[in-house]
């Protein structure tokens, strides 16, 4: 009995610490495909990006974990805002098989990229000492590193969520999902608000990537092996909302990390079944407005 | 995407149909070191012509095609492993196979449209890979199916090891599918299939059973990817994991935009270029490889819609307009 206590305890943590690093990375992409009708398949990249850009300031340049995260984000939020008026912008009117075929171009050349720079191995994660080892509580022991990732990513989602249901950016993200020409026609300019969304997506990819890298190793396949389970989470979330994809990143990270600790045969079986099972019921996913 | 392709009214077969057939027998007696390769390449033709049925033709936009082209292989390998090795027979099983499960998922998914259809096809994908890994009894799991052997061809002839009865076989298989394809593609069935990526409100509006068109193209497009499978398994005597990740279906995707999508001739010019040039750079330079295939897809998408074929077809008009 009390095994299966601590068992259920330490899958419901790890799920939960899984869970919230997909989150931050998918919840970009939830907006950006709510709010542009994109398909980005290429997400996964700046989540690699932004690993990459932790990882290398850490190992090579010395600087200390909270800077590096910054710096992850700040880089790949920035470089991502090129990409869009570059490259995206181009392509929000054109079709869906345009955007799937762009976005696997862009996954293709920057693990081409990733590789050539960094190697096929996957980037070894130094954490600052006092993220080292375990925190007592409530009679049990729980690892500093997870449950800071825990604590850190609540309060960015706390942050967000207070961003769009709270301030004038908010409120017009909130009227481009619902209504792109309405809003344009009351005056937003929605092609600034589409970049500034985007990048800020981007860099919250880019800020899971770098928290995650313990959790989901940073290598050049990074793009191409977790996109089924960003796209998945923002499928069965619901695109364009926010508490969507929170849901269903909480329920897959957990029923992952269930399924690996007590049916290690089965594999992800279960979580791509539950998700096609999902889609049939509800298309537009848990949270989605229908279409 | 701009598509060429579609109903023409003269669906007779033009002189020029016939050079990729003058040049696949050619390639037989002027380059035979490089036959095990045209095996290949004749194998992912028929697999890009399953894929433009539906994706060129049909509209319909799938990750996941690699299912049906894995389940063909682990048909036909796990039948010559298990019961026999005629090749036919195999050919059959893993057409079937693959069709069926076509159907099914056919039925399932194409009811929904969008991202939603976009998931479910990646979704099937990967739960058919991961039963294939994990019934290692069946299919061997990570370290593939191997081992059998197959028989010869009708009984009379036998798979050599240069691949030269491969690469015949290959080429008889992939005529009949290019044929049917074909046949299929200038029917009225092939018309409406048009008809339903062109504009699927205004199919539904005259009153066409929009859903049952797309699910017998999608069987059918199984059914043929299937058969591929069957192929590569037979042709190489192995499955691998591989024939069900993403990767393929991803390559395959970027083999025929590189041909040109909705024109049959871009499943065949597509996958020879790519796996010709994959022989050649991608064993020497494989970052640069990835890198150019990706900056190439771009590339394709922002400039050269209708890929190589487009690009011929644009070329050619533009000196028929210079010459008037």
């Amino acid at each position: 009995m009390q095994d299966l206590l601590s068992s259920l305890v330490s899958v419901a943590f790890h799920g939960l610490a899984y869970g919230m690093i997909l989150y931050v990375i998918s919840v970009g992409l939830s907006v950006t495909m709510g709010l542009m009708g994109f398909v980005n398949l290429a997400h996964g990249v700046f989540a690699m990006a932004g690993g990459y850009v932790m990882l290398s300031a850490m190992n090579s340049m010395g600087i200390p974990f909270p800077l590096a995260l910054i710096a992850a984000f700040i880089a790949v939020a920035l470089a991502s805002m090129v990409l869009e008026r570059l490259l995206y912008s181009r392509l929000y009117t054109a079709g869906e098989l345009e955007q799937v075929l762009f976005t696997i171009g862009l996954i293709f050349m920057s693990v081409a990229v990733a590789r050539l720079v960094y190697g096929t191995l996957p980037q070894p994660v130094h954490l600052p000492e006092y993220l080292k080892g375990q925190l007592h509580f409530l009679g049990r022991d729980f690892p500093a590193y997870r449950v800071f990732l825990i604590v850190f990513s609540v309060s960015i989602v706390g942050l967000l969520w207070f961003g769009v249901e709270r301030t004038r950016w908010g409120a017009m993200v909130r009227a481009a999902v619902d209504f792109r020409a309405m809003a344009q026609s009351v005056g937003i300019n929605t092609s600034r608000l589409f970049t500034l969304t985007f990048a800020l997506g981007s860099g919250l990819a880019a800020l899971g990537g770098a928290l995650g890298a313990e959790i989901i190793a940073i290598q050049p396949t990074y793009p191409f092996e977790h996109l089924v389970f960003f796209l998945i989470v923002v499928a069965v979330g619901g695109l364009g909302s926010l508490r969507g994809p929170f849901v269903a990143a909480l329920l897959i990270g957990v029923a992952d990390t269930a399924c690996k600790y007590w049916v290690p045969e089965v594999g992800a079986f279960f979580i791509f079944i539950a998700t096609i099972v999902v889609l049939l019921w509800r298309p537009e996913g848990l949270f989605g407005k229908a279409a | 995407m701009t598509h060429a392709g579609g109903y023409i009214a003269d669906p007779r077969i033009r002189k020029i149909e016939w050079l990729p057939w003058v040049l696949a027998v050619l390639c037989y007696f002027v380059a035979p070191s490089y036959l095990p390769l045209g095996s290949y390449v004749l194998t992912m033709v028929i697999f890009a012509l399953s894929l433009d049925l539906i994706l060129g033709y049909g509209g319909i936009i799938t990750l996941g095609h690699s299912a049906y082209f894995g389940m063909g292989a682990y048909v036909a390998g796990i039948l010559a492993a298990r019961l026999t090795g005629e090749p036919l027979l195999g050919l059959l099983a893993g057409t079937l196979g693959a069709g069926l499960l076509g159907l099914i998922t056919g039925m399932i998914i194409l009811r929904t449209r969008g991202l939603a259809l976009l998931m479910l096809t990646l979704a099937i994908t990967s739960v058919c890979y991961e039963v294939a890994n994990k019934a290692t009894a069946l299919t061997g799991g990570a370290d593939g199916l191997g081992g059998f052997t197959v028989q010869p061809i009708l009984g009379l002839f036998k798979f050599d090891m240069f691949g030269k009865t491969a690469y015949l076989y290959c080429l008889v298989v992939l005529f009949v599918c290019w044929w049917l394809v074909r046949r299929l593609v200038y029917s009225p069935f092939g018309a409406s299939l048009t008809g339903v990526r062109e504009n699927n409100v205004r199919m539904h509006a005259v009153g066409s059973p929009v859903y049952q068109r797309l699910v017998t193209s999608y069987t059918i497009s199984a059914a043929l990817a299937g058969l591929a499978g069957a192929l590569l398994t037979q042709t190489t005597q192995f499955v691998g994991l591989k024939v069900l990740g993403f990767e393929l279906s991803g390559e395959l995707m970027v083999m025929l935009i590189l041909g040109g999508v909705g024109r049959i001739y871009g499943a065949f010019v597509g996958p020879l270029v790519y796996l010709v040039a994959q022989d050649y750079l991608a064993k020497q330079f494989p970052e640069y490889w990835y890198f150019g295939i990706g900056a190439m897809l771009v590339l394709v998408v922002m400039f050269a819609r209708g890929g190589i074929l487009g690009i011929i077809d644009a070329v050619i008009a533009r000196l028929r307009r210079k010459s008037d």
